[in-house]
């Protein structure tokens, strides 16, 4: 597909030929891009497609390979991305870069390219307000970070981006920790800023999203630019078109297993509670069971306790109250070797952070939930090649590409990384899998999947407990679903008693019934 | 700016990281030579002269480099004590303590059972002198695996009260008439052997042995990849399944039992008795070395021959350029200047 796009003003920024390799991936391969002014320009594209590298090399934080980037015109150099700041280009990557136990105004002011040696803490207040006024992004100036939620931070480092006089806004998957109203929120913010002359790039792989906002999308795949198009001449089906080249196949949604009330409950959680330490929501008298061959689904605004209830699961947060059973055995003081050894899998929310030694290799990654197996001679070698077959194996399983072995954990982009997580754990028939934000970062493919091997799990008898934001992915997996807010079970429910909005409403700690459990 | 480079190709790596580094280190040192010569100037010496003195006493003659062989022994095995934590992340400042109480231990044995025949008494005391570095590896290894104390602070703090056991024990328990500071000699049965007609003892190929353990455990075994999981992930490693407190003691306490097995082996392989202050800061020199070398064994070899050279050296130096020992130390310090600088310093040349 040739780039249909054509206009005749000048682009403000002009990508041309941006090549990239990394150790067994070219991430971005003679990659062309323009941008405009006043436009949204929406970068779309499935995990791994490049999108996040093209940015990262705009912003200064890699080095292409080879290619030029000019600004207006004129041939530019981006060594860093302080090169990057001074060229207007600003950039909001997905973990925010804020500092928690400052004050908004104090962040920002950090952040300011002109920041005085004697700090005046009205001027700065004063600035924070009028950008905040004039592009709806109220946030309290006084209040620390640590205490605003993942969308008001996402508002701070905007506002410290128009503050130090960016023109070029750069948002890596700004929606990902967003709740729904917070998007349009947010669409709305950014359809003010395009009318007042920034541009903006907004990395996604949403399609709604896309078109909802996008003036202009360009679709990569595979590190190439599969096509670029105006928001008019484009069509849901025309971007998927794009982005795969293969039509997707639908979800097997087989007939739901007989959950068996009298078989053996996996995990029996009595009255469970925690301590919550440092930043950690403590749990408050959690009953829940999870049954051999049955979904449940646990719902909730992310921060209300589900990371903890994983944890908990899982053996790393201590059981304060309560009583925690697996398999019908007292498992309260279990190490996580042990939980492990009974079979259960466990896929984290954030696998960079929860799963993986980033630095090493793929390979030694996949052998460390159970280094025992993959041992030889008592532990003095290991069968690398054993590994590697059941490597190998279950990617294929999943129709998942194989990365490269002996790349570092850390050079795989978020996808493939949950892609190797779900390989890991999934490699061995788990009889409980422990799911947190299972599709997160995943594109549509890969999500099917994933959602596939769960519901294959079921019918194999596996119990699941899955966590997420997703009320779509939730109502169509659950057998039953849970919801959490601040730490408590404040509902359970049938998927067929209830509807998104009663679950909706509970997330957010409006009282409404509890439904039976 | 990350980099990945140099990943890809695991087959070549190895031969390649060998020469590299050792250039690296090699250039490294130059550097350091070259600053140590200014100072040398600025003080109105001649720094060739004084570099030729420090080379030829040491590696121009067999007992000049057999002698460096000898001050190598304890600053490489207490290297490896405080690189086998270091890849946990844990910080060992206490080999220093730890080697004085490995000594004692050791010596006890050797005062104790002074009949037993060498080949059940050195095998002993080594065992003993491990032993005795371990048992003070863990009370700092214990209070920060339950969270108490970090394990930074209490191991350096236990190294003032290491020395001060000993000589509670020489002056009394150990009380022998005929010394002042020093037990009685160990009986022939409880010394080392010694190599070639020099001071080399078996020490040194114990360190050696230690190194290639070392070396070996890290890169092939399962308790090897557990160790490197931890070092870079620890919250996600105990997630696997990897359990983190016993490694956390475990691989302190063995960090702290090779440190007492080096205050053994200079008890019995170099003074042949336990004398008070006896370490002349074996513990904190290898605390440099480790560090210096990041942790990886051909590093820790390499620069521990090096300190050694410029230590022994620097005895020459106060003899032939009259001047002090200490202004070994400003070498030492340049090397550790120079070393520490290294990520900036030669990678850009590299690129």
């Amino acid at each position: 597909m040739t780039r249909s796009a054509t206009n005749t003003q000048q682009p403000l920024l002009s990508l041309q030929g941006i090549t990239k390799s990394f150790p067994g991936v070219r991430a971005n391969d003679a990659i062309d891009l323009d941008i405009f002014r006043s436009e949204v320009h929406a970068l779309l594209g499935e995990n791994g497609a490049g999108k996040s590298t093209l940015m990262k090399i705009l912003y200064g934080f890699y080095h292409a390979d080879s290619g030029k980037i000019f600004r207006e015109g004129q041939l530019v150099q981006i060594q860093s991305p302080a090169d990057a700041r001074n060229l207007q280009i600003g950039m909001v990557f997905q973990e925010f870069n804020l500092i928690p136990a400052f004050t908004v105004s104090e962040n920002i002011a950090l952040f300011l390219p002109d920041l005085k040696a004697v700090l005046h803490p009205r001027e700065i207040d004063a600035k924070v307000k009028e950008i905040s006024d004039r592009y709806e992004l109220h946030v309290d100036p006084h209040a620390l970070v640590s205490r605003l939620c993942i969308g008001e931070q996402q508002k701070v480092e905007i506002i410290k981006l128009l503050l130090s006089n960016s023109r070029v806004l750069i948002l890596d998957e700004p929606t990902r920790v967003l709740a729904p109203h917070e998007v349009k929120a947010l669409f709305g913010v950014l359809s003010k800023l395009r009318q007042d002359g920034y541009a903006i790039i907004l990395i996604t792989h949403k399609l709604n999203e896309v078109l909802e906002c996008a003036d202009r999308i360009t679709v990569l795949r595979k590190g190439r630019v599969a096509g670029s198009l105006l928001r008019k001449d484009a069509s849901e089906g025309k971007l998927i078109e794009l982005m795969f080249e293969k039509s997707l196949a639908k979800l097997k949604t087989k007939k739901r297993a007989l959950v068996q009330k009298s078989a053996q409950v996996f995990l029996h959680l009595d009255h469970a509670s925690t301590k919550g330490e440092g930043t950690s929501v403590a749990l408050k008298d959690i009953c829940l069971d999870v049954f051999p061959g049955e979904i449940v689904g646990v719902a909730g605004v992310s921060g209300n306790g589900q990371r903890e209830l994983g944890d908990l699961v899982l053996g790393m947060e201590r059981c304060t109250g309560g009583k925690k059973y697996l398999l019908g055995r007292d498992a309260t003081r279990w190490s996580i070797g042990k939980i492990r050894e009974q079979g259960l899998a466990f896929i984290p929310e954030n696998p960079l952070q929860m799963a993986v030694t980033p630095w090493m290799p793929v390979i030694e990654n996949m052998a460390l939930t159970r280094t025992r197996h993959y041992a030889k001679w008592g532990g003095l070698g290991m069968n690398w090649r054993k590994l590697a077959d059941e490597t190998r194996e279950s990617f294929a399983r999943f129709g998942f590409s194989v990365p490269s072995f002996y790349s570092p954990a850390r050079s795989l982009s978020g996808g493939n990384l949950q892609r190797m997580t779900i390989a890991r754990e999934m490699a061995f028939d788990p009889r409980f899998i422990l799911a947190s934000y299972l599709t997160s970062g995943l594109d549509v493919q890969s999500t099917l999947a994933a959602r596939q091997a769960l519901i294959d799990a079921r019918a194999k008898g596996t119990g699941i407990l899955l966590i997420s934001e997703d009320l779509e992915e939730l109502f169509s997996l659950s057998d039953r679903i849970v919801v959490m807010y601040e730490g408590q079970i404040v509902g359970s429910f049938k998927p067929e008693e209830t509807n998104v909005y009663q679950v909706g409403f509970l997330m957010t700690g409006s009282k409404v019934e509890h439904g039976a459990n | 700016m990350v980099q990945t480079e140099g990943l890809s190709r695991q087959a070549s790596l190895l031969n390649n990281k060998f020469v590299s580094t050792a250039i690296r280190y090699l250039l490294m040192i130059l550097v350091a030579f070259v600053f140590f010569g200014v100072i040398l100037l600025i003080s109105g010496k001649n720094p060739l002269q004084a570099f030729k003195d420090i080379f030829s006493s040491t590696l121009g003659s067999a007992y000049g480099f057999s002698e460096v062989l000898v001050a190598m022994t304890p600053i490489l095995i207490t290297a490896l004590a405080v690189a086998l934590p270091s890849k946990i992340m844990m910080i060992n400042v206490g080999a220093e303590g730890q080697l004085f109480i490995g000594a004692a231990f050791a010596t006890w044995g050797a005062l104790t059972f002074p009949n037993l025949p060498g080949w059940i008494l050195i095998p002993l005391m080594m065992l003993l002198g491990f032993l005795g570095g371990a048992v003070w590896a863990f009370i700092p290894a214990y209070l920060k695996s339950i969270g108490l104390v970090n394990e930074t602070i209490s191991s350096l703090l236990l190294n003032s009260v290491a020395p001060n056991i000993i000589g509670f024990l020489i002056y009394g328990f150990w009380y022998s008439p005929m010394d002042v500071n020093k037990t009685a000699n160990f009986v022939a049965a409880a010394r080392l052997p010694t190599f070639f007609g020099t001071r080399i003892s078996l020490g040194f190929f114990i360190g050696l042995v230690l190194l290639a353990i070392f070396w070996a455990v890290m890169k092939y075994t399962r308790w090897g990849l557990e160790i490197r999981a931890i070092g870079g992930n620890a919250q996600a490693s105990r997630r696997n399944g990897i359990p983190l407190k016993a490694y956390m003691i475990l691989v302190f306490c063995i960090g702290g039992g090779i440190a007492g097995l080096a205050g053994m082996v200079q008890a019995s392989g170099f003074y042949g008795t336990l004398i008070t202050n006896f370490s002349m800061g074996w513990g904190f020199m290898g605390f440099l070395i480790s560090w210096l070398a990041g942790g990886d064994p051909i590093g820790i070899l390499l620069m521990s021959f090096v300190v050694s050279v410029i230590l022994s050296g620097g005895n020459l130096l106060q003899i032939t350029q009259g001047v002090p020992y200490a202004v070994i130390n400003i070498l030492l310090a340049f090397t550790l200047f120079v070393v520490l600088a290294k990520p900036t310093f030669f990678k850009r040349s590299k690129a």
